[in-house]
């Protein structure tokens, strides 16, 4: 009797936290299949769904080039700052650096600076670059506020690794390239992957720099082209819920196929 | 890159000479390291470190961002803490803390701690994907989902019709009592999957031995969790708690979509008021002042929060 009870009780929960997660997004999606121009409710049964919806949606949004723009802002961060911030970790952990101490605290503030702080300046660094409404006004800053995070990342596996396997590579005459390229980044891969996919996600997720930066939304982020959509849109509320779920697709989809290594990644991100 | 052992070695020298190259050779060993950490640091410089010596700068003056600046000494922070509509954002952010951090943490205990006893794995892994989805999906998406939650014949409404509390029903982010909770359940909706998640896993290396002998001392569920599941889950709640409290002083992605800071300046915060005042109002000194101060306030909350996570 109480074993049965422990037992209902927690799949209760489990099945409410579950149910409370997805509503949102049934909801979303049921909207999304309604008669375009009509003001349905927020949780309807589609009878005749409208799947032509979404369509109108991907021309609405001109979502090839809102991919394509996605694809260029994330080659444009991902390897640069995975690349970077692999060298700075590796020599923040492995080497004696005069002064590493300073560059390690100076990067370590950066991890609770908010974005906001420096948007203006941002702006007008951009303005004056002549950047601003191209994809590079929003790739330049993210790799530099990505940085203490990444930095912070790689040092700390390269902590772990024992400092002998560079000075035995040392003395066997191995320059620090060399070292680094074969010896150090292979063993590093779970490390660097694991951020590459976390930079990844925060890049087509980052939203605020997007519509700040870029004022065309095909040119920006995917979560940057969802702020077209602000406040509530009485005129298409149909088609406004096609284009939020198709936007939202293509990282869901990511996710799901890593699943996986995408918790492990933010889990571990998260306890760094 | 350049290696630190390609200086020329000095070996067939006489040893008054050698001195120098090895000195030479030392000191490019001792600040080679500083080449690998270059690349890094002049891009956190060039777009982060110097655009916020920038801010500071800007928060001394009075300007439209255009035209002439005027030297106004520390006028825009007495207006950040005098004005109402600033000084209310930060205390808007503050309120957020609660639903954007507390409320999750304490969600995600009780649902691991029931958790941890269902014993199915498929169960486990499907749930464990459902509950992270909110954190995958953009923040602005998140919100264009609740926008339509709490509108007028949206699913709250709905739910509360259906279950004969009409006289509840409201277009929830357009009311002023009920606009501020309403935005931060949205952050309370992104994060408690991903807290749930984390104290199942801290609780998983939570040695079982302790948890027999709490039992064996005739303990209960409530005293098992204060006493071994609490402590043993501290890390996880600190290092969470400062991620969330973060997210909480710096929103502006769910404010932005859901109410643009309305009704009034219900929901306004610090993250949007910057962009506002920078953008819409010029007033580019005071959106400054203001940026210096959330950078300063999150510091002041953050920092005593390790040292929590230290002593564990």
């Amino acid at each position: 009797m109480v074993r049965a009870r422990v037992q209902i009780a927690p799949t209760i929960v489990l099945a409410l936290l579950v149910l409370l997660t997805v509503l949102p997004l049934v909801s979303l999606f049921s909207t999304a299949l309604q008669p375009q121009g009509t003001v349905p409710s927020g949780l309807t049964l589609p009878r005749d769904p409208h799947w032509g919806n979404f369509a109108d949606a991907w021309n609405a949004a001109e979502f090839l080039k809102l991919l394509r723009s996605t694809l260029v802002i994330v080659i444009g961060v991902v390897p640069v700052s995975v690349l970077f911030a692999t060298m700075a970790g590796y020599a923040l952990a492995q080497m004696r650096i005069p002064g590493g101490g300073i560059a390690f605290g100076l990067l370590i503030f950066g991890l609770t600076l908010p974005f906001e702080a420096i948007l203006i300046p941002l702006y007008l660094q951009m303005k004056a670059l002549g950047l601003l409404n191209t994809q590079l006004a929003i790739i330049l800053p993210l790799i530099g506020l990505y940085m203490p995070f990444s930095v912070f990342w790689m040092r700390s596996h390269f902590v772990n690794v024992p400092k002998e396997l560079t000075e035995a590579a040392e003395i066997d005459g191995a320059t620090a390239r060399h070292m680094f390229q074969y010896i150090q980044l292979p063993l590093a891969v779970p490390a660097w992957s694991s951020l590459a996919m976390l930079l990844f996600l925060w890049t087509t997720n980052q939203f605020m720099l997007a519509i700040v930066l870029i004022s065309d939304p095909t040119k920006r982020t995917l979560a940057g082209a969802l702020g077209a959509f602000q406040g509530e849109r009485t005129t298409n509320v149909v088609l406004v819920c096609a284009v939020s779920l198709l936007i939202i697709t293509p990282t869901t989809l990511a996710f799901l196929a890593l699943q996986r290594h995408f918790v492990k990644a933010l889990l571990q991100g998260i306890a760094k | 890159m350049v290696s630190i052992n390609a200086a020329p070695l000095p070996t067939l020298r006489d040893e008054s000479e050698a001195e120098r190259p090895v000195d030479r050779l030392h000191t490019v060993q001792r600040f080679g390291g500083w080449l690998w950490l270059a690349p890094s640091l002049l891009m956190y410089t060039m777009f982060v470190l110097g655009p916020l010596a920038l801010t500071v700068q800007y928060s001394f003056y009075s300007w439209d961002g255009i035209g002439q600046s005027t030297w106004v000494g520390l006028d825009n922070y007495g207006e950040v803490f005098k004005n109402p509509e600033l000084f209310g954002s930060l205390v808007n952010a503050f309120v957020l803390i609660i639903f954007f951090a507390i409320f999750p943490i304490l969600v995600g205990l009780v649902a691991s701690a029931l958790l941890k006893d269902v014993r199915s794995k498929a169960v486990g892994t499907f749930a464990r994907t459902v509950l992270f989805i909110p954190q995958i999906i953009p923040l602005a998406g998140a919100a264009i989902a609740w926008t339509w939650m709490y509108s007028e014949g949206g699913v709250v409404n709905q739910v509360l019709r259906a279950i004969g509390l009409e006289s509840l029903a409201r277009p929830w982010l357009g009311d002023f009592d009920t606009a501020l909770p309403a935005v931060g359940l949205i952050g309370s909706w992104v994060a408690f999957g991903l807290c749930t998640v984390l104290f199942s896993a801290g609780m998983g290396k939570i040695d079982p031995s302790l948890y027999e002998a709490v039992r064996l001392d005739g303990a209960g569920k409530v005293r098992e969790f204060r006493t071994i599941t609490l402590p043993g889950l501290r890390q996880e709640i600190v290092v969470v708690g400062t991620v969330l409290v973060i997210a909480a002083l710096a929103s502006f992605d769910i404010i932005y979509i859901a109410t643009l800071g309305g009704p009034g300046y219900e929901t306004m915060v610090p993250g949007l008021q910057i962009y506002r005042l920078a953008f819409t109002a010029q007033k580019v000194g005071l959106a400054s002042a203001l940026g210096v101060v959330l950078t300063l306030l999150i510091l002041v909350v953050i920092v005593p929060l390790q040292r929590l996570r230290r002593e564990a």
